[in-house]
């Protein structure tokens, strides 16, 4: 009987014709808010989302400011995360960091949302042939490390923002292509679409009205769960020399700064090894609350035997 | 089931020559001239130009591509820009490095993470329960650089009692076990976590089937029916996603070689992008895929052979 | 008649959900003697599966026994220890569950889940050949044929009616002086029931092995069970003989019930649904349960909960027979006007 309950909110906040979009979203939000992990990640993401946004009010110092005399310094009232081997605020390179990680990890996850929406619609509803073409090409980018592809890539394209966000959303877009195919071939041997395309409707129409619905729930937990993965990759790469060029303060740059120095000054790399922690807690914490909330039956922990 | 395979393994042929034609065509992709940009701008034209033809760069693409797969095909994916080495030879030395981290990262993690996630599904909702819950998360979430750095910092750095770099020697074992103890749980991080995760979820679904109650019922003792009767069923989900992590365990094995300065595959290939030499990142990254793939396809068909149930049905 | 073998006496037994707490079984007695058939019959939900699962403390985690005793061979199992608990499941009282196919291990052979039965409660230390031996022996007495070989087989190659044989096989390992039958045939098509009935009539027969079968279905019931319980709503709301109950039921909603049976004799007539839908656990009303559905229920039956009467050899609860009620408050109905048994 929980179980049911619990399908029920579900299927409301599923439901396509409950209420307007803004509504739907008001109500998913409080579902979320509900569950501690959930509210974790949502405080966590709007914290981080006024950092982004507001970084020049909320930082102390200029990211590139470098003060040679006080560089590696330790945490202190001046620089409350310390310097690095340029004297540069740690904080304040923490904090303009967090707009490389969300510039890079948003759109890089975008673009694969839209390269697996598209490559999983076709391959799912022409089947045959292109489909097999299709399964064939996403093994091949998943025989690939995600590292390893965005690595290779990088090494002859050369690291720049743009290649980047290119490079990370080719690695991530068969994870879409697959869940759209999937659900497109399910929502092709339903009963009502069949009814439906016998009695002439477009493939327009049963794309809006049959697969979005369907495939939106999956697709929003996907890209939650997506942009953590997306946030370590890059700062990844930029560790190892190929992400975002210097002296941006990404992440993995602050890593591999602090890397250099490590017999000297710890700071650096706790400092962001903090911040990444921390971001990709929350987006990963948020993406099962979400999960949980918009599709239940995906949870094994929550499910519940139904009595007898 | 021989069906099933046939269709796995014509897919996965295509899968490779794929893979391959993409490395082929990787050097196309860079900018400029790949081999002005190693030798640099002040090397003899005669150097430059040999070094084209022995990369087949002055022969058409088709042809490139031929060759790549031909050589390949025969053990062999070139030579070092510089040093002129088989990068054949080059991988084969640094690949049993990586292999051994890989192993020893997936044992540790098989090790803590089962058990882990065993104990919270048979104690729900208890503070060990809870505690892992929230442990697992965050473990999962922690990139294998930041384990590795913060390792480093913790255990090499301040209490300086584990070896920060180096790979050991294999003649000496004691000394190798040591330098691979910080990499491999750098490594291993993210899989206790998920283990333990995937684990505790599938066995709380087991434990609530109907046979453990039946096995319960015939007075079997709890214990047996636990580690014997649900751990089996638990377990077998868990093979299949281990297949897919081992990849993810390659990319991170890139990491922890870098921060610990390891002699394995993933410092090879970030050495010779470091150095733009294309034919050792070719060959590594082409390894790395191979391995990849070998690994997905044995543990799907492990899968198969461990659950009767697939065994018949496909 | 023999002593009681098994006595359930005020039963209490909850679910605890993120709803609420679901009260499944309330104040639920019952006797089972040596070698008898003791059928518990109701509609799905009304806690007869919840019951099977108690006796033996088999309730899925978020189910707890609150109250009352279960008292077999002398010993409270609602009370024992859970190591004394096990060393009389399986070999004091044996369990067959309804589906046979979840009901057996899907990754190990027949054989080795028999040995594991077995040697759960082995005295010492018997060689598996002797085990195994022991097993073929108990699968070829269900009727399983060519048993030395099938052993080896998985629980997925064999057919439903022949896995549901194998459960009563190892059911009857240890010779357990009574068996509950969980819907054991209910998954099963008309002929393999009767096939597996006959089986559990044989072993009743020929071993004087008891049997507590729950089944939703009347005329299994009635042609296997020499006594029945009557389940709605978590309550056992009539219990006796069975003859006597078909005859002439007490409880409304047995009557209800046994009318809703489709027979040979009322060819052609409508069958009589029961109107109303089975009240929630999360929301009983505070009268009896079936005050909501019954053609019969005055003020008294929707303002508390009737106690059990003793009524011409059965057990009642239902407001009817309380003759402590004044006339005027009692509920009446025409068919149960006539004078009982007593």
């Amino acid at each position: 009987m929980a179980v049911a309950a619990r399908d029920g909110k579900a299927a409301a906040v599923r439901a396509p014709a409950a209420g307007g979009a803004l509504t739907r979203l008001g109500r998913l939000i409080r579902e979320v808010a509900r569950r501690p992990a959930g509210l974790f990640g949502l405080i966590v993401i709007c914290l981080l989302l006024v950092v982004v946004v507001a970084a020049p009010l909320v930082a102390p110092y200029s990211p590139y400011a470098q003060d040679i005399v006080h560089r590696l310094q330790g945490p202190s009232l001046h620089h409350l995360f310390g310097t690095d081997e340029l004297g540069r605020d740690l904080l304040s390179r923490v904090i303009f960091g967090a707009r490389i990680a969300l510039g890079v990890a948003i759109p890089a996850v975008l673009i694969a949302m839209f390269v697996g929406l598209l490559t999983g619609l076709i391959s799912g509803y022409l089947g045959g042939g292109t489909d097999q073409v299709a399964i064939v090409g996403m093994d091949a980018i998943q025989a690939f490390p995600a590292v390893i592809l965005a690595l290779a890539l990088l090494a002859v394209l050369g690291p720049s923002l743009r290649n980047v966000v290119i490079v990370i959303g080719v690695a991530l877009a068969p994870g879409y292509a697959r869940v759209v195919r999937a659900m497109t071939r399910a929502a092709k041997q339903n009963q009502y679409v069949e009814a439906e395309l016998s009695l002439g409707a477009s493939t327009t129409r049963i794309a809006v009205h049959h697969l979005l619905p369907n495939i939106a729930a999956p697709l929003f937990i996907l890209i939650a769960m997506d942009i953590p993965s997306a946030i370590a990759i890059e700062a990844g790469l930029a560790f190892l020399g190929l992400g975002v060029p210097p002296p941006s303060p990404s992440w993995g740059a602050l890593l591999a700064d602090g890397f250099s120095y490590v017999l000297i000054s710890p700071w650096a790399i706790i400092a962001a090894s903090a911040a990444l922690m921390l971001t990709t807690l929350g987006f990963a914490m948020l993406g099962e609350t979400l999960r949980d909330v918009l599709d239940p039956k995906l949870s094994g922990t929550r499910r519940r035997r139904k009595k007898r | 089931m021989l069906d099933y395979a046939l269709r796995r393994l014509v897919m996965t042929f295509f899968v490779v020559v794929l893979i391959m034609t993409f490395l082929a065509l990787l050097i196309q992709l860079v900018p400029g001239d790949p081999v002005r940009l190693v030798l640099g701008a002040k090397a003899p034209e005669e150097l430059v130009q040999s070094v084209r033809h022995d990369m087949y760069l002055d022969k058409p693409v088709p042809a490139q591509v031929y060759y790549f797969f031909a050589n390949a095909l025969h053990g062999d994916l070139g030579v070092d820009f510089q040093s002129q080495r088989s990068v054949t030879s080059l991988i084969w030395t640094a690949l049993p490095h990586t292999a051994i981290l890989a192993l020893a990262s997936l044992a540790l993690a098989g090790l803590l993470g089962v058990p882990l996630g065993v104990y919270a599904a048979t104690h729900p909702g208890g503070w060990l329960d809870r505690v892992t819950a929230v442990a697992t998360i965050s473990l999962i979430t922690m990139p294998a650089y930041v384990a590795g750095l913060l390792l480093l910092l913790v255990f090499s750095v301040h209490w300086s009692i584990m070896p920060a770099t180096g790979t050991g020697n294999l003649s000496n074992p004691a000394d190798y076990l040591k330098h691979l103890a910080l990499p491999a749980i750098a490594l291993a991080v993210t899989w206790i976590g998920y283990l333990a995760r995937l684990v505790r979820t599938s066995m709380l679904e087991v434990l609530n089937e109907r046979y453990i109650m039946a096995a319960r019922s015939q007075g079997i003792r709890d214990r047996l029916v636990v580690y014997k009767y649900a751990l089996r069923n638990a377990v077998i989900p868990t093979i299949a996603v281990v297949g897919v992590g081992l990849g993810t365990l390659l990319g991170g094995a890139i990491f922890v070689e870098v921060i610990f300065a390891r002699a394995g595959l993933g410092m090879l290939i970030y050495n010779s992008i470091q150095t733009r030499n294309f034919p050792i990142v070719r060959g590594g990254v082409l390894v790395v895929a191979l391995l990849f793939v070998a690994v997905n396809l044995l543990t799907d068909f492990v899968y198969h052979m461990v659950d009767p149930r697939i065994r018949v049905v496909s | 008649m023999s002593d009681p073998l098994l006595t359930v006496a005020g039963l209490e037994v909850v679910y605890h959900t993120d709803a609420g707490t679901l009260p499944a079984l309330s104040d639920v007695c019952f006797e089972v003697r040596e070698g008898q058939i003791v059928g518990v019959v109701g509609e799905s939900g009304c806690g007869k599966s919840t019951l099977g699962a108690a006796l033996l403390r088999l309730l899925s985690p978020n189910g707890e026994i609150v109250g009352g005793r279960v008292m077999f061979a002398g010993r409270d199992l609602a009370s024992l220890s859970s190591g004394e608990l096990r060393k009389v499941r399986g070999r004091g009282i044996a369990t067959v569950f309804q589906d046979p196919l979840t009901s057996l291990n899907p990754t190990f052979t027949v054989g080795q889940q028999m040995i594991d039965a077995e040697r759960a409660h082995g005295q010492g230390r018997e060689s598996k050949d002797v085990l195994r031996r022991r097993a073929i022996d108990a699968l070829t007495r269900v009727g399983i044929p060519d048993a030395a070989r099938r052993i080896r087989n998985h629980p997925h190659e064999f057919s439903g009616g022949m896995r549901q044989r194998i459960m009563i096989a190892i059911a009857l390992l240890h010779e357990p002086s009574l068996l509950i039958a969980d819907e054991a045939t209910s998954a099963l098509d008309v002929t393999l029931e009767a096939q597996i009935l006959k089986l559990l009539k044989e072993i009743n027969a020929s071993h004087g092995t008891a049997i507590l079968l729950i089944s939703h279905n009347l005329g299994v019931i009635a042609e296997v069970c020499e006594r029945v319980v009557v389940m709605y709503a978590g309550r056992a709301v009539e219990e006796g003989d069975v003859y006597a109950i078909f005859d002439r039921p007490l409880h409304p909603y047995t009557r209800a019930l046994l009318a809703a049976v489709p027979s040979p004799q009322h060819r052609g007539t409508t069958l009589a649904a029961i109107p109303g839908r089975v009240p929630s656990l999360l929301a009983l009303p505070p009268g009896c349960k079936y005050a909501d559905r019954c053609a019969h229920a005055v003020a008294v039956c929707f303002a508390r909960e009737p106690a059990s009467l003793a009524r011409g050899g059965l057990r009642v609860r239902c407001f009817l027979y309380d003759d402590s009620l004044p006339a005027a408050d009692k509920p009446r109905a025409d068919w149960a006007k006539a004078p009982g048994r007593a």
